[in-house]
């Protein structure tokens, strides 16, 4: 996702003199692409989120498009004020790069996951949110940054999974997709997070066999929110479920409790996330199997919920 | 070589005592101390309209009354606009709002100002525009570790045309910033973070003007004038008062005020 992110960005800067790229340190072995080719426009501004930020505001405000790029978990953890006063309050079309999303850094441990990062940006409001599921995805939403007045938050991951679909699943702000269709009215509607439809989707085709129908919507933003989407996805379901790499509060889990306040009758709802932060690191596979959100888990989580009914 | 007589640093002050009293709001201590800084500032600069007009930070975001007095001087703000001073509704709030014409950036929230300039100095640089930053910076706020990363970006890549003015009134909430958070030497500290610096008494309106003379090749690196000024300067029950960072004045301490800074002026209506 990090090449993809870098080749659209050079791609946008090519035909845009207003991109700007700024790095807090990070992304070495990634980012010289842009460096080499828009030397004058790319500054590393040290190990400084705070300043990244308000840089960004300073170059905003005066018509440039600054890309800040720096890791999830440091992104809007630290510099959240910055971004609240800087460019929410602005209205400025600063797009900050949180790269790790989730605890795809596996092994570096619990200071570099970002598993409430979602959280922040959905609670600053005016900024959009972005997770794209794989190097498409990434690159599109990249390119759908374009022209977006106000900020955005885009989360990137590090850990390679392929491509997601048929890996033509293009970003499209505002919008859900459904990779896989049930057969009629679905037993179960899961919602993935980004990269999390990886494991949805293996999950539904472990479900399959136990005659258990699901359907699996991509859900890769948060903000614009895709809200007849998922209300026209999840009316009707036996059950639903979110799966996500962030902590359920303040994320998809969230998102989607409080969109499903609007249905008549609201469906049973399972919101599979990162409900801990008492765990030892290992690698991402490793995390996903011990915190219940690999494949075979959803899938007996699932069943098992189905049958308590 | 003109020098514009105090008037509007008077004027302003009279502003910031009438419009403080009206709405029984604001820091009135912290707006006199930059009353002339912020007069001359806005002397040195053009706020207009267009990309290329410069940019005005007032990190100091509380001392926000000397900066819509300001702007109702050079005629950015009607001159009426401070009737409305902390009212409901009304974007002339206690801290600046960049929605307010004359105002670039909102602050309010300590230590970011210098952040902003810096940005905004580096987009002037990258869009090939001769236009200034200037960022009006409190003493305390140097407390902040963000104001230092951003000076330390600004020393490196020598972005000659900011300028960062320091309010050095030594007074912050619970005291002397001695007491709270030793700066000193500030003017040798800035200069190892590789800025020019100059030292200047911020209420002497001569020494201001030549501080914020640009020279004409821009000079070796971003400037930081260190301006000596009094909490409260020019009423004299205010002076060095961390109180006055937020009291308001009684009737009686109103009418005193406004015949220490200048003529007797009206009532708030």
């Amino acid at each position: 996702m990090r090449r993809a992110f870098v080749d659209a960005l050079v791609e946008m800067a090519a035909r845009d003199e207003r991109v700007v790229l700024l790095t807090a340190d990070l992304g070495f072995s990634f980012l010289e692409t842009f460096r080499d080719r828009f030397p004058a426009r790319f500054f590393n501004v040290g190990v400084a989120e705070q300043n990244l930020i308000g840089l960004a505001t300073g170059l905003a405000e005066d018509g440039l498009t600054p890309f800040a790029y720096t890791m999830a978990a440091f992104a809007l953890p630290r510099a959240f004020e910055i971004v609240r006063n800087g460019p929410v309050a602005h209205r400025l079309p600063v797009r900050i790069v949180g790269v790790g999303g989730g605890f795809d850094y596996g092994a570096n441990g619990h200071s570099h996951y970002a598993l409430d990062d979602l959280a922040l940006a959905r609670a600053l409001g005016g900024i959009d949110v972005f997770v794209p599921a794989d190097a498409e995805q990434a690159r599109t939403a990249v390119l759908a940054t374009a022209g977006r007045p106000g900020p955005v938050y885009l989360r990137l991951g590090t850990e390679p999974r392929g491509a997601v679909g048929n890996g033509s699943a293009a970003f499209e702000p505002g919008g859900a997709r459904t990779l896989r269709r049930a057969a009629s009215t679905p037993d179960v509607c899961l919602f993935a997070l980004g990269p999390t439809a990886f494991d949805a989707m293996e999950a539904a085709r472990l479900l399959e066999p136990e005659g258990i129908d699901t359907m699996v919507v991509l859900v890769s933003c948060l903000r614009p929110v895709a809200m007849d989407e998922l209300l026209g996805a999840a009316s009707g379901a036996r059950l639903v479920v979110t799966l996500e790499n962030h902590a359920p509060e303040g994320g998809l889990g969230s998102l989607v409790a409080e969109a499903l306040t609007q249905l008549p009758v609201m469906p049973r709802l399972w919101r599979a996330g990162v409900a801990t932060r008492d765990f030892a690191p290992g690698s991402p596979a490793y995390l996903r199997s011990v915190l219940g959100l690999d494949a075979p888990a959803l899938a007996r989580g699932i069943a098992e919920a189905l049958d308590g009914r | 070589m003109e020098v514009r007589a105090s008037a509007s640093a008077t004027a302003i002050r009279r502003a910031i005592l009438t419009a403080s009293k009206r709405a029984n709001r604001g820091h009135v201590g912290s707006a006199l101390s930059v009353a002339d800084l912020v007069a001359g500032i806005l002397d040195a600069i053009d706020l207009g309209a267009g990309p290329d007009r410069d940019r005005f930070v007032l990190s100091k975001g509380h001392a926000a009354l000397a900066y819509y007095a300001g702007l109702v001087e050079i005629g950015l703000l009607g001159p009426a606009a401070l009737h409305d001073f902390c009212a409901d509704g009304s974007r002339l709030a206690t801290h600046p709002d960049h929605r307010v014409p004359g105002v670039s950036f909102s602050t309010g929230s300590l230590g970011q100002g210098v952040s902003y300039a810096v940005g905004s100095a580096l987009a002037a640089r990258l869009r090939g525009s001769r236009r200034r930053t200037i960022a009006l910076v409190s003493d305390a706020e140097l407390n902040c570790g963000l104001t230092w990363e951003a000076l330390t970006f600004a020393a490196h890549h020598r972005l000659a045309r900011l300028q960062i003015v320091i309010d050095l009134n030594g007074s912050q909430a619970f005291g002397a910033t001695k007491d709270v958070l030793d700066l000193s030497p500030l003017a040798a500290r800035l200069h190892a973070f590789g800025f020019v610096v100059q030292e200047i008494d911020g209420h002497d309106r001569r020494q201001i003007r030549k501080a914020l003379d640009l020279p004409p090749d821009g000079g070796p690196g971003p400037r930081a004038t260190v301006a000596r000024t009094t909490l409260g300067h020019g009423v004299s029950f205010m002076e060095g008062r961390s109180e006055w960072h937020y009291r308001q004045m009684t009737d009686d301490q109103f009418h005193r005020a406004l015949l220490e800074v200048g003529r007797s002026c009206d009532e708030p209506s």
